[in-house]
């Protein structure tokens, strides 16, 4: 069953591709002591090469291959088009640090994708240099920092994060040293706003809000908390994973938020990888704007009846720096989404988020009379529900596995982590009602085997390439690489 | 033009289930006064349309594949890629799937991983490579924020040479600017290993230098290693992956921490990015380590098989405490770069290198040859030098442009009086005839 690796399959003296002679007369390699001795990589020849990826690509499940309705993810489908447009020759071949003169549709582009989503979100500016959501926050908290010590308020400490948020919030938090509090939910899925009320003092950062929120609701007190937070001099920073809830129907920027970052590889179908790429662009209020990383595109000569504008790369006065090397994601990122932004248009995105609140609401509507759905609302693109039955020892875990035996991806499991059991099922608009259908009753299947016959249930999944893996042999014996430097001792 | 699969009579019948008249029926929650903005955006294109606004725009650069000639580097360069990368990556198989997190149907994606992990310790000589960063600069930001996790806070100083990315530098300033911790050397000059060897103490944590450094040069840091492990400090060494097919590595040298950006092994130039962060280590410091890790383990079935592993570290388990707060990577790029390094394999990779070690020689002896022309350093380098011009780079590119060619890059933008210096970046992809016509239009413009 299993593809061997590439090293397995290596044998000396295969050659795949070659490169040309070298057509300059020969110079005299360095002195030998700096040189290497030995290349450990692969020899194989071409075939070799696709047929192993193509073996390792079948053992994977992806959107194009059916219906992966992973929560807080966003697994729409990924439109073609985009990957012909990224790969156009005058994107892919060009350098970021040649003259702007040379670059002008790059700039253009980017420029137009700053002012989209501004308009998107309600935000004053926008940054794309960020790399991905974690890397937006991170920008994000950047600016919190900024904008308080520029006001010489130094004792603010405190970032007040709810209890239901994505790990990395309470993440990038940390690593600018901040304390995280931790604010409870309410019984309505919403912020507790007793506990948010005791703890907003001068010694507020800010809060990083997700909404809608991990469970897939719009907090129903959202300008409460929003004033609660603003009143004690803190900033909002709002987590924009979910904003495919959103596009047309409200924006961040309206509501009081000071900083969002958008993930463009969920929102605005830039394919995830199989971890990456993503881009994370953010906006910012007024009073945030002048902190936003370095550069962003501006127009450095205006435009005149013979000549187009001339865009180029601008600093904020007091910005907190650069975040990466160069500009951003943006071949695979910005260039992906903006091809989509322009066959969207206000109608299409807001079309986007009604469908893909409309198909999340009907999934739950057939599944909450078998399933829990704790906070029983209607909800956004999203919404959690309880993977475990009274009587059974049946968890999330086994339902997720079992599943795939019924050819599904299963939803993100235990996330937020205020649920018990958590199954957090985000099936996007890109999915028919068949779809959606089939996927109902094979969870509703479930339920009945939890009873009938809980053995498949845990021993799944059965029709899956691999069965359940070993991950405690992973994490003892840790194996990480299938080649390893010949002195190296093995002992340690 | 949406991607909605659903028909106006399902759409109702659906609305009928949930129990609600209408699609705006579901957005009571929203703060009336803000719902169902009219927002300004240019109206919808038809696929055909988008296909060729995009065209267009593109069309609008000049490209370095046929528009222009390129000596540009300055970390980022342009590379052959065979067309057996794209079309890899091209299967949707590997581009439409998430994070590996359901290892049973991701097996895909997690031995592509696996093995780039493994290709990477093969280039770098180190034990054990994370599943990507970002970038070769916030996997420079990560290694400090790795040492300094190390030393619990305890040290306090981090040594940044001047010859590093002066944007590698600038993200490292970025990311530390929240840490108690002081930055030293990051001055812009030209810092050679010996100059730093009186700056590492024992409160510093960790000193970051460049292979080859921003200059291009080449140095043997096996001394400088030695000095500071005397102090108990970790050194963190940057380098150029093409440059490694031919250079000792890092790891012989002693290094604790290698990374880099992965771009030259295949991955587009795509303005900037995405690209690929390579971060690569010894294994006594798996556990203090960003980023995801694939380990290989057995299924139920016996069958050996491949997971994400030390997930403890990570922030979705440790939340604030977590070593870094990085979720998605570079996933496909790092899957790319394992495609170019099977494809050209072992040889191939040899002969990219050989050939930019010979044609950037060329180019260096030719233009030093013209009068009032002289390689600024007399270190051995890779594929990229400095020269030193009796007149301002700003002004030799510009005529340069005018000719079609993108000249090196001008050092005075980040090295104040390097205004003259001009970084001069040779790969496989430039021929001797253009490099003789860099030689030509130099002389021309200096002539001028
Ligand atoms: C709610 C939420 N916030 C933040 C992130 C982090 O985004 P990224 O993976 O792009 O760094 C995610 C990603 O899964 C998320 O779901």
């Amino acid at each position: 069953m299993r593809e061997p690796t590439l090293f397995e399959l290596s044998s000396p003296g295969r050659t795949g591709v070659t490169f040309p002679q070298a057509d300059v007369p020969l110079f005299d390699l360095p002195d030998a002591s700096l040189l290497r001795e030995d290349l450990p990589l692969p020899e194989l020849a071409e075939v070799d090469v696709v047929r192993h990826y193509m073996a390792l690509s079948k053992y994977n499940y992806s959107v194009d291959g059916g219906f992966y309705p992973l929560g807080s993810c966003t697994m729409k489908y990924n439109p073609k088009i985009n990957e012909d447009t990224c790969r156009l020759p005058g994107f892919v071949f060009t350098h970021p640090l040649q003259p702007i003169e040379t670059a002008q549709g790059n700039l253009l582009l980017m420029y137009q994708m700053q002012e989209w989503l501004k308009e998107i979100s309600g935000f004053a500016a926008v940054t794309l240099q960020p790399a991905a959501g974690a890397h937006g926050e991170f920008t994000g908290v950047l600016m919190m920092r900024a904008y308080h010590q520029a006001r010489k308020d130094h004792k603010r400490v405190k970032m007040l994060i709810p209890d239901a948020a994505h790990g990395t919030n309470p993440a990038s938090a940390g690593m600018m040293g901040f304390e995280v509090v931790t604010i409870p939910s309410d019984e309505r899925g919403n912020v507790d706003l007793k506990a948010l009320a005791a703890q907003c003092d001068d010694t507020v950062v800010g809060m990083m809000l997700t909404n809608p929120n991990t469970l897939g609701l719009f907090d129903e007190n959202l300008q409460e908390v929003v004033r609660l937070v603003r009143d004690c001099g803190g900033l909002m920073y709002a987590d924009g994973a979910n904003l495919n809830a959103l596009l047309g129907i409200v924006r961040p920027g309206d509501l009081g938020f000071d900083v969002m970052h958008f993930n463009l590889h969920k929102t605005f179908a830039v394919p995830h990888g199989g971890g990456g790429p993503g881009s994370g662009p953010v906006g910012v209020s007024e009073r945030l704007a002048d902190f936003l990383p370095t550069p962003l595109v501006g127009i450095l000569e205006e435009a005149n009846e013979d000549v187009p504008p001339l865009y180029g790369f601008i600093t904020p006065p007091q910005s907190i720096g650069r975040m990466k090397a160069f500009h951003g994601h943006f071949g695979g990122g910005v260039v992906r989404a903006y091809t989509y932004i322009a066959m969207h248009g206000a109608e299409g995105l807001k079309d986007v988020s009604q469908y893909a609140v409309l198909n999340a609401n009907y999934l739950k509507a057939r599944l909450q009379k078998t399933y829990k759905v704790p906070f029983d609302r209607i909800c956004m693109h999203e919404f959690v529900m309880e993977g475990r039955f009274e009587g059974t020892d049946i968890r999330a875990l086994d339902i997720s596995k079992r599943l795939m035996d019924y050819g599904y991806h299963p939803p993100t499991n235990y996330f937020p982590l205020i649920v018990h059991e958590a199954l957090m099922i985000e099936p996007t608009e890109t999915e028919n009602k068949d779809t959606l259908d089939s996927f109902a009753d094979a969870l509703l299947k479930i339920a009945e085997e939890a009873h009938s016959n809980p053995q498949i249930i845990k021993t799944a999944p059965h029709n899956t390439p691999f069965g359940r893996m070993d991950e405690v042999k992973a994490a003892r014996e840790l194996v990480l690489c299938c080649w390893l430097p010949e002195d190296y001792d093995t002992s340690q | 033009m949406t991607y909605i699969p659903i028909s106006p009579q399902e759409r109702d019948a659906m609305l009928a289930e949930i129990g609600v008249n209408s699609l705006d029926a579901l957005f009571q929650a929203i703060p009336a006064e803000h719902r169902f903005p009219s927002l300004k955006l240019p109206a919808a294109l038809t696929e055909m349309e988008a296909a060729s606004l995009l065209d267009e725009i593109a069309k609008s650069n000049e490209n370095l594949r046929g528009d222009l000639i390129s000596f540009l580097g300055a970390g980022m360069y342009n590379h052959y890629t065979p067309a057996v990368v794209d079309h890899v990556l091209r299967r949707g198989e590997f581009y439409t799937a998430y994070t590996p997190y359901q290892p049973e149907i991701s097996q895909g994606t997690l031995q592509g991983i696996f093995e780039y992990q493994s290709l990477m310790t093969a280039l770098t000589g180190m034990e054990l490579s994370n599943a990507s960063h970002y970038d070769g600069a916030t996997a420079a930001a990560e290694a400090v924020n790795m040492a300094f996790a190390n030393f619990r806070g305890k040290r306090r100083k981090i040594l940044v040479s001047g010859a590093v990315h002066p944007q590698y530098r600038e993200v490292i300033r970025t990311y530390t600017q929240g840490m108690d911790l002081t930055l030293t050397g990051d001055q812009p000059q030209a810092d050679l290993p010996q100059d730093l060897l009186p700056l590492i103490d024992a409160d510093t944590a960790l000193v970051i230098v460049q292979y080859p450094d921003f200059f291009g040069r080449v140095f043997d840091y096996t001394g400088l290693i030695e000095t500071a492990h005397s102090q108990g400090t970790l050194v963190c060494v940057v380098t150029n992956p093409t440059a490694l097919a031919l250079l000792q590595t890092p790891g012989t040298m002693g290094a604790d921490i290698v990374v880099g950006e992965g771009q030259p092994l295949g991955l587009p130039m795509w303005y900037g990015g995405p690209s690929l962060g390579f971060f690569t280590t010894r294994k006594q410091y798996v556990h203090k380590m960003a980023g995801r890790l694939v380990g290989e383990t057995v299924d139920s079935r016996g069958e050996k098989a491949y997971v994400l592993t030390l997930t403890a570290r990570e922030q979705h388990i440790k939340r604030e405490k977590a070593t870094s707060n990085i979720c998605s990577n570079q996933g496909l790029l790092a899957l790319a770069s394992a495609v170019y390094l099977s494809v050209v394999g072992k040889s191939g990779l040899k002969q990219v290198a050989n050939l930019c070690y010979q044609k950037a020689h060329y180019a260096a002896q030719q233009l030093s040859q013209i009068a009032g022309v002289s390689l600024l350093f007399g270190q051995p380098f890779f594929h990229e030098f400095v020269v030193r011009l009796p007149k301002p780079v700003a002004e030799v590119n510009e005529h340069l442009l005018e000719h079609g060619i993108v000249g090196g890059y001008d050092l005075g933008k980040d090295y104040p009086g390097m205004e003259n210096d001009m970084l001069v970046a040779v790969t496989e992809m430039n021929t001797k005839e253009e490099i003789d016509m860099l030689v030509e239009v130099v002389q021309e413009v200096l002539d001028a």
